[in-house]
């Protein structure tokens, strides 16, 4: 069971001055697991997912994320992983196609490859009507299904959500969930972080950040039966309020 | 009745952005409008709020037309954009004194309104509102919108991208602020807060699917609801998709929330059938209905 961890973390600590963001936190994601890293704003999280998605050195402590060492090889891991944000998604001033092929490029993609992969892309979400137009015209949730559909183009073992899904109609979230669920299926490790706790119900364990240290890790029911609440929101508020 | 909407339609060139919307909000109620990005939501608080002029309909609010009489409406009502809008090279201090100095009235005049609120943000009152973290820039927000005791309150998604502990703490305050003769329209995407307002409009691509007080909306929902677990949440939803009877399939949570097509629906069978796909661990029980999955079936 070692070797199926893509994401293996221990005591991993980030310090800004005398301030501790990450204090010594200590976790494995397996191989197409659905992962929710979960915390209020200022619990740390966002710090601890820059160092693993290669962007932010650690303080102390060890981290590897699909084999590479988050100390010594940021570069590595910034070319094996996918990364998606509602902040920084595509650019709205290309269009759907300028997209695809623009991102294909960044992650060295061939030509031939980058054609292949955006007729399939546009195929299963059903974009071939607007294909040629700006994505800025086209709807958040559609921007948000390609964005998704676009970090995974590269083929990485694992994609890094943050914040993926808020704003949308019930059902196109649904839809997105419904892709996170495909990707998972097919071996892609999902991390998501967020502060939606209706998007923490969907994942397969969450970790829950707290001042800094991860305060639970476990499926949601287990940690809804720990907690005897019926809901994520309930169990973040017990953890949270102390 | 403290706000009266008819008819009202808004477009942009080819936008649609709010189609014949009408309902009304009593005193002291708190009205949620709950709909997606996008659902014109935002355009209604401005049109209600006298910042835009809507192409068809009218609009009172506390009794004031919001053509004609738009300079008493901006007397009588707090507005809280859903993007932060205080001045942010201001301190929090700096912010109420210049809000109370435009609105005539100074800090003190109606502190017990803003008190609760207030002592929350007091310790931080000599720090740049710039630099508040995103609660605490909330906080201040509804303070400055308060501060001359408007008689209609507009919060325009006050929740969006906060945490769920600010987002109680929030809720929590607005409840306290009803019963001081205020009435409260505030929006928001989240359906969980929906439960929280007296009466809610569900809303979507301009228009209202439904009027009604949280508990009517969800006993609305005419059709049994089961949840379902598997081994494989990607197979189960393929499967039950492929299933010829069914009538919706939604992932939600832990759970698929399924509805089937006929009246004498029989789960042995649906869990036969899910067998022979090779599922297993499988899981149907009936469950109720959500504010969400009334939405969902409403905007089909």
């Amino acid at each position: 069971m070692e070797n199926n961890n893509v994401i293996k973390v221990a005591g991993l600590t980030k310090m800004f001055g005398d301030f501790t963001a990450v204090n010594a936190i200590t976790f494995d994601v397996k191989k197409g697991e659905i992962f929710g890293f979960l915390g209020a704003n200022g619990a740390g999280k966002t710090t601890a997912m820059k160092m693993l998605i290669g962007i932010s050195t650690p303080t102390s402590g060890k981290a590897t994320v699909a084999g590479f060492d988050v100390n010594t090889q940021p570069e590595q891991i910034k070319k094996t992983i996918g990364y998606m944000s509602q902040k920084f998604a595509l650019y709205d001033d290309l269009t759907v196609r300028e997209n695809i092929t623009f991102f294909g490029g960044i992650y060295g993609l061939s030509r031939e490859k980058i054609k292949s992969k955006a007729a399939i892309l546009i195929d299963e979400l059903g974009l071939e009507n607007v294909a040629n137009k700006l994505v800025g015209s086209l709807p958040l949730g559609w921007k948000q299904k390609l964005s998704f559909s676009v970090s995974l183009i590269h083929d990485p073992k694992i994609v890094f959500l943050d914040e993926p899904t808020g704003g949308v109609d019930p059902i196109t979230r649904r839809q997105f969930w419904e892709l996170i669920y495909k990707a998972s299926h097919q071996g892609t490790t999902v991390f998501v972080t967020t502060h939606y706790m209706d998007e923490a119900e969907y994942c397969d364990r969450v970790s829950i950040m707290v001042n800094g240290k991860i305060e639970a890790l476990d499926t949601p029911k287990k940690l809804k039966e720990r907690f005897k609440v019926d809901n994520m929101n309930d169990v973040f508020l017990k953890l949270a309020r102390g | 009745m403290s706000i009266i909407v008819s008819n009202i339609s808004k477009s942009y060139k080819k936008v649609k952005a709010l189609q014949n919307i009408s309902f009304n909000v009593k005193s002291d109620e708190i009205f949620g409008l709950i709909g997606p990005d996008g659902a014109g939501k935002t355009t209604l608080f401005r049109i209600l709020t006298t910042l835009l002029i809507a192409n068809k309909g009218a609009a009172s609010i506390a009794g004031f037309d919001v053509i004609t009489d738009y300079k008493s409406i901006r007397k009588n009502v707090g507005y809280m954009p859903g993007k932060f809008s205080l001045y942010q090279d201001l301190t929090v201090q700096e912010n109420l004194q210049f809000f109370a100095t435009i609105f005539g009235t100074t800090l003190e005049e109606n502190y017990d309104l803003i008190k609760d609120i207030y002592i929350q943000i007091e310790p931080f009152k000599n720090r740049r509102a710039g630099k508040l973290s995103g609660g605490m820039k909330q906080k201040l927000a509804l303070c400055c919108a308060l501060i001359h005791k408007p008689k209609v309150l507009f919060l325009d998604e006050p929740t969006t991208g906060v945490d769920p502990v600010s987002r109680k703490e929030f809720w929590e305050m607005l409840k306290r602020l009803q019963g001081k003769n205020i009435t409260i329209l505030v929006s928001t995407p989240y359906m969980d807060e929906a439960a929280l307002c007296d009466r809610i409009a569900l809303i979507q691509d301009g228009q209202i699917l439904e009027i009604a007080t949280p508990e009517a909306i969800v006993k609305k929902y005419s059709k049994a609801i089961y949840n379902l677990s598997a081994n494989n949440m990607f197979e189960l939803i393929n499967s039950l998709k492929e299933y010829k009877h069914n009538h919706s399939v939604y992932p939600f949570g832990e759970f698929v929330h399924y509805t089937d097509c006929r009246p004498d629906f029989n789960p042995t069978e649906l869990k036969v059938f899910l067998e022979s796909k090779n599922l297993t661990n499988i899981i149907i029980e009936r469950t109720t209905a959500t504010i969400e999955d009334t939405f969902m079936e409403l905007s089909k």
